[in-house]
C-alpha cells in the first residue's frame, strides 16, 4: 500500500471526516493552520447543524442561550475553506479496501486520509418502555427542541440518572417550569466525581431550588398512557411516579457501531496510539468515540489536545503525541458552584483534609497521598479549584502547603484585583486583571465572540492575567461560567515553549552531557521546530548555557531581553533608567555629587531613591547610556537584569543602640561576593542587625538576621504580586559561614531553578527539605556549589565598565543618520 | 524611478538584531534576520509605541520589547490575534548595503 502521496504535486489528498461534533472540527481547524492545502475535505454530520458547543447545551435549555449563540463553526466557515459539507447524512459503511464511505441516503466519498470523530451515544435503560414516545436523551440540540416542547405541555418530568448530565438537565426543565424529579441507583448523587457530604450539600441546595430526588430507586418500566406516550414511570419496588417526560442521563459509550462494522480494533472505544492513529494506519479517531490508552475522554481540553497531535500527523509534520489527560469537573448549575477533580475516595496511604460549614453550605474536601494533592471536593466555594487543580495536575510537593491549603491560593496576599475571588458575583464593568485593564466584561465578549476555550486562548485574546497572573483563577472561573466548565490541561511536563516538546530540566541536561556551547547548538542537537526560537526560549537558553558554562559558553547579546542586552531599564517612553550600585545601600558625598552632576550634564529629568536603598536616575536617552556610565564611575546596580539586585541592610551595630550584628558590613560583603551574578529571575537580599528586621529580610530571596549568638539565614521570601514570608534555612556562627550557606543555596538555585522561576518557586516545586539536604547535611556538596558560583562570578565582569571605557558593543548605542 | 539612499553595511546590523535609522523625527528600525534578510519598519509597536528596534528577533518576526507583541518583519502586521501594523519602509541590499527608498523616508530627491 502506497502511504506516501505527494505532497504539493498533482491532485489534493482527499480527508474524510465521520462526525461533525466539536472535538473532529477543531482538528480541521488545526490542520486548515497548519496545511491549508494538503487535501481536499469531506465532513458528514447526522445531525442538520453545523458544529456547535455541546458543553452549552445546558444553558440552553435553561434558557440562558439560545442554539445561534453555540454555533462555533457557521455554514460560511466550511464554504470559505472549500470544505463538502454532508448535514444530516449518517454515513453506514466503510469500505477500507476501496477507501470509500457510504451514507444512509447513498452518497460516497473516497478518501486518502479518514478520520472518525462519531462522539458517544446515549446509553438508553433496557427497560420496558424505553422506546415510547416522550422518552429521550441528553445529548444534541433535537433532544433539547424536545425537552423545551414538552416544557410547554406537560408538567411532569423525570430524570434518570444523577450524574452531572442529569443535573444540568434536571436544572434546565425546573427552569422552564417543569416539576422535576431525578432518580438515581447510587445512595448519593455524582457518586463518581463527589463523596457523600458533599453529595448532600448539593441535594439541599438543589432541593431548595424546587428539584425532587429519589435515590437508590431502580427504574423498572416506563409505561404507557392514554395518549400512546410515557405517562409514569415504575420502580423495582413497584412505587409508580407520573412522568410526561422521561430524560435518560445514565451515561454515554463511545460510538463504535460503524467502526467495529469495518473490523477496525475497538475496546472501550475506537482504540488509537499516541498519535491518534487506529489500526488502519489511514484512518485516525478522537474525541469521545477514541479510547486512548484505555480512556475515552468527554472533555473538551483533552480532545481539543488530541486534536491538535491529530492535525500535526495528518499534515506530515509528525511531531508532538498524546499523552493523556487529568480532568476535573465544574457543574454548570446557575448558583451552584461544584468542584471535583482527581481522586478524591481516599484509600490506602492518604489523608484528607476537610473543612465543613453546614450553615453557609461550604464543603472541601482535599485529598493528599505521599506528600501530594491527588484529589479534591468542593462545592459552595470553589474559588481555588483552578489552584487545587494545578497543584495536583503538576504533582506538586504541598508538606510546605500543608498548614493553610484549605484556605486556598489568596490565603498569603494575592494583589491586583480589589480582592474580588468569585467571578459570578462581579458585573460587567468590574477589573479583573489589574496588569492590563481588563473587565470582565471585555473578557466575556471575547470568549463568546471569538468562540475561545482555554485560558492561554483568552490570554492571547485580552490579555487578561497574561502579565503577572494573579487573576488566573477568577479568568478561569470566567471562562468556565461563559464558554462550558469542564476544561482541563493535559498533564504533560511543561516544555521550554511552543518551539519545542522539551522541559526546561531537559534542555538543561543536555547542555551539561554534551558540552553545548551555543544555542544553536542546542536547536540544533533538541530539534528545535523554529529556525532561531523565539523571544521565550532564547532568554532562557542563553542563561541556561552560561550558567552551566561560565567563560566557556557564549553569551549572546541577542538572546537577551533589551534590558539585559543595553545594561539599563527600558522605560514607557523608549528612554532607559540607570541605577548605579551602592554596597550594602551605602554611598559617600563623592559618589552624590557625581550623580548629581550626571543629573545635570545629561538633562536626567527624574532623579528618585528606590526600595532597594539606591538612587534611580529616569529618562536617559539610549545613546548617553555608556557617558553616564563613564561619568558616574560606579558599579552597574543589574537593576535591570535576572541578577544579583540590591542587598538592603539596616545601619546594625555600628550605630544602632539594639544592633547585635553589623549587619550593613556583612551586606556590603555579600554584595561584593555576589556582584555580576546573573540567576534565572532577579535576587534580592538584605541583612538585619537584630529581629526587629529593619530591612524587611522576610520578603528577600536570602534574608540574613543577626542575633546575639550569630547569623540566621532565609530563604525564599517574595515581596511581588504574592507575599511570600522567607523559610528559615539555617543558623550559622560567622561571617564566612554566613557568604558559604548563601553562595550554596544561589547556585543551587542558579543550577536547578527553571528560567524565571523566583526562589520561592524552586523551592515550592523541590520542597525545603531537598534544598536542606543539599546545603546543610552535605558539607562537601556545598562548599563545591560556592567554589561554583565563585569560579562562575569570577569570569564575569562589569558590563558598565565594558561598554564605558572598552567600547564593547558599540552600536546598540549609536543610531544611523539617514 | 525610485531613488534609494545607502544607508549603512549589512554587517553594522547584527544578526537576529536591528539598529535605529533616525531622519528627523522619524525613527526607523532596519532589522537583519538569520539569513541576512533584511526589513525596515516605522520603530513604533503598533500596540503602544513601543520600540520594536529593541525587541528580540526571531525567524522574521520581533517581539516588542514593552508587551511581547509579535510583529512580522515583512509587513510590519502584529501577528494574531493582536490586531495593527507598523509602517513598513522599502529596503534592498546590495554589494553588502542596506539602500532605503529616498521618498519613504521623507528625503528629497538627488
Amino acid at each position: 500500500m502506497d502511504m506516501s502521496t505527494p505532497v504539493g504535486r498533482g491532485p489534493k489528498m482527499k480527508l474524510v471526516m465521520i462526525g461533525n461534533g466539536m472535538a473532529g472540527v477543531r482538528t480541521l481547524e488545526e490542520l486548515l493552520k497548519l496545511a491549508p492545502d494538503l487535501y481536499d475535505i469531506t465532513v458528514f454530520g447526522a445531525e442538520p447543524h453545523p458544529n456547535y458547543n455541546r458543553i452549552l447545551l445546558s444553558p440552553v435549555l435553561a434558557g440562558e442561550q439560545t442554539v445561534d449563540d453555540i454555533v462555533l463553526n457557521p455554514l460560511d466557515w466550511y464554504a470559505d475553506h472549500g470544505i463538502t459539507l454532508h448535514l444530516g447524512k449518517k454515513v453506514v459503511k466503510i469500505d477500507r479496501s476501496a477507501r470509500e464511505v457510504e451514507a444512509e441516503d447513498g452518497t460516497r466519498a473516497g478518501y486518502d486520509r479518514l478520520l472518525l470523530a462519531t462522539g458517544s451515544n446515549p446509553f438508553i435503560l433496557p427497560v420496558p418502555g424505553a422506546d415510547l414516545p416522550g422518552v429521550i436523551s441528553f445529548r444534541d440540540i433535537a433532544d433539547v427542541d424536545a425537552m423545551i416542547r414538552a416544557s410547554s405541555q406537560y408538567r411532569h418530568a423525570v430524570v434518570v440518572g444523577g450524574g452531572l448530565l442529569g443535573l444540568e438537565a434536571a436544572n434546565g426543565l425546573m427552569k422552564r417550569g417543569m416539576d422535576v424529579t431525578v432518580v438515581h441507583l447510587a445512595p448519593w448523587l455524582m457518586e463518581r466525581q463527589l463523596d457523600e457530604p458533599a453529595a448532600r450539600l448539593l441535594q439541599q441546595s438543589l432541593e431548595e431550588k424546587g428539584m425532587r430526588f429519589l435515590l437508590q430507586k431502580q427504574t423498572a418500566e416506563l409505561m404507557q398512557g392514554g395518549s400512546g406516550r410515557v405517562a409514569a414511570v415504575k420502580f423495582a419496588d413497584g412505587e409508580i411516579i407520573p412522568a410526561d417526560l422521561v430524560v435518560m442521563a445514565v451515561g454515554i459509550r463511545p460510538n463504535t457501531e460503524l467502526a467495529e462494522s469495518t473490523g477496525l480494533h475497538c475496546k472501550r472505544g475506537i482504540v488509537v496510539n499516541d498519535t491518534m492513529q487506529t489500526f488502519d494506519p489511514r484512518i485516525y479517531s478522537i474525541g469521545e468515540c477514541a479510547a486512548h490508552r484505555g480512556v475515552a475522554y468527554g472533555l473538551v481540553a483533552p480532545l481539543f489536545e488530541q486534536a491538535r497531535v491529530c492535525a500535526n500527523h495528518l499534515a506530515h509534520y509528525g511531531i508532538g503525541r498524546y499523552l493523556g489527560s487529568v480532568t476535573s469537573t465544574k457543574l454548570k448549575v446557575t448558583g451552584i458552584d461544584l468542584f471535583s477533580a482527581g481522586d478524591f475516595s481516599g484509600g490506602e496511604g492518604s489523608e484528607s483534609i476537610l473543612y465543613s460549614d453546614p450553615i453557609g453550605g461550604v464543603y472541601k474536601r482535599l485529598v493528599i497521598k505521599d506528600n501530594k494533592l491527588v484529589g479534591g471536593v468542593m462545592i459552595g466555594d470553589t474559588v481555588d479549584g483552578a489552584w487545587y487543580f494545578s497543584l495536583l495536575r503538576d504533582g506538586k510537593d504541598v508538606s510546605e502547603l500543608r498548614d493553610h491549603l484549605m484556605f486556598g491560593q489568596d490565603h498569603c496576599g494575592n494583589l491586583g484585583h480589589q480582592g474580588h475571588n468569585r467571578a459570578t458575583t462581579m458585573t460587567d464593568d468590574m477589573e479583573v486583571c489589574g496588569c492590563n485593564g481588563v473587565c470582565k466584561g471585555d473578557i466575556v465578549k471575547a470568549i463568546r465572540e471569538k468562540g475561545l476555550f482555554t485560558l492561554e486562548d483568552v490570554r492571547r485574546h485580552t490579555k487578561a492575567s497574561a502579565s503577572c497572573g494573579s487573576c488566573t483563577g477568577l479568568v478561569e472561573q470566567i471562562l468556565a461560567v461563559t464558554a462550558g466548565g469542564d476544561y482541563s490541561d493535559a498533564p504533560k511536563a511543561r516544555s521550554v515553549c511552543g518551539c519545542t516538546d522539551y522541559t526546561h530540566e531537559a534542555v538543561r541536561a543536555a547542555i551539561r552531557q554534551n558540552r553545548l556551547l551555543t544555542i544553536p547548538q542546542v536547536m540544533a542537537f533538541m530539534e528545535w521546530r523554529t529556525p532561531n526560537g523565539c523571544a521565550s526560549c532564547r532568554p532562557a537558553l542563553n542563561y541556561y548555557l552560561i550558567s552551566t558554562w561560565p567563560g566557556e559558553a557564549e553569551d549572546d547579546p541577542q538572546s537577551r531581553f533589551i534590558n539585559e542586552r543595553a545594561h539599563a531599564n527600558i522605560q514607557k517612553d523608549g528612554s532607559y533608567s540607570v541605577i548605579p550600585r551602592m554596597w550594602g545601600g551605602q554611598t559617600t558625598p563623592a559618589e552624590l555629587r557625581r550623580i548629581a552632576d550626571v543629573a545635570e550634564k545629561y538633562a536626567i529629568p527624574s532623579v528618585k531613591v528606590t526600595g532597594g536603598q539606591r538612587i534611580d536616575l529616569l529618562g536617559v536617552k539610549k545613546d548617553d547610556l555608556p557617558k553616564v556610565w563613564a561619568d558616574l564611575d560606579m558599579p552597574s546596580g543589574h537593576a535591570y537584569g535576572k541578577a544579583l539586585r540590591t542587598v538592603k541592610t539596616c545601619v546594625g551595630s555600628e550605630w544602632c543602640r539594639f544592633g547585635t550584628q553589623d549587619s550593613t558590613q556583612m551586606g556590603i560583603d555579600l554584595e561584593k561576593v555576589f556582584f555580576k551574578m546573573w540567576a534565572p529571575h532577579k535576587v534580592k537580599l538584605a541583612v538585619s542587625g537584630c529581629p526587629r528586621n529593619c530591612a524587611e529580610v522576610a520578603i528577600k530571596d536570602v534574608g540574613i538576621i543577626g542575633v546575639d549568638s550569630g547569623w540566621e539565614i532565609y530563604v525564599g521570601g517574595n515581596g511581588g504580586i504574592r507575599t511570600e514570608v522567607a523559610q528559615f534555612l539555617v543558623k550559622v556562627k560567622t561571617a564566612d559561614e554566613v557568604l558559604e550557606y548563601t553562595g550554596a543555596f544561589l547556585q543551587l538555585y542558579r543550577e536547578e531553578a527553571r528560567y524565571l522561576d523566583r526562589t520561592v518557586h524552586y523551592i515550592e516545586r523541590v520542597g525545603l527539605d531537598t534544598v536542606k539536604k543539599k546545603i546543610l547535611d552535605d558539607a562537601e556538596g556545598r562548599r563545591a556549589l560556592y567554589e561554583r558560583l565563585l569560579f562562575a562570578l569570577s569570569v564575569e565582569r562589569d558590563p558598565w565598565v565594558e561598554r564605558a571605557r572598552e567600547g564593547k558593543l558599540k552600536h546598540e548605542f549609536e543610531t544611523v543618520a539617514a | 524611478m525610485n531613488q534609494w539612499t545607502d544607508i549603512l553595511d549589512v554587517n553594522d546590523i547584527p544578526k537576529l538584531g536591528a539598529r535605529v535609522v533616525r531622519h528627523g523625527s522619524l525613527d526607523i528600525a532596519v532589522f537583519r534576520t538569520a539569513d541576512d534578510e533584511v526589513f525596515a519598519l516605522e520603530d513604533r509597536c503598533p500596540h503602544r509605541g513601543g520600540p520594536l528596534s529593541q525587541g528580540i528577533v526571531h525567524g522574521r518576526r520581533v517581539a516588542c520589547p514593552m508587551h511581547g507583541w509579535n510583529v512580522e518583519l515583512d509587513s510590519g502586521c502584529a501577528v494574531a490575534p493582536d490586531q495593527g501594523c507598523a509602517r513598513e519602509f522599502p529596503v534592498r541590499v546590495e554589494g553588502g548595503r542596506v539602500w532605503l527608498e529616498r521618498a519613504a523616508v521623507g528625503l528629497a530627491a538627488v
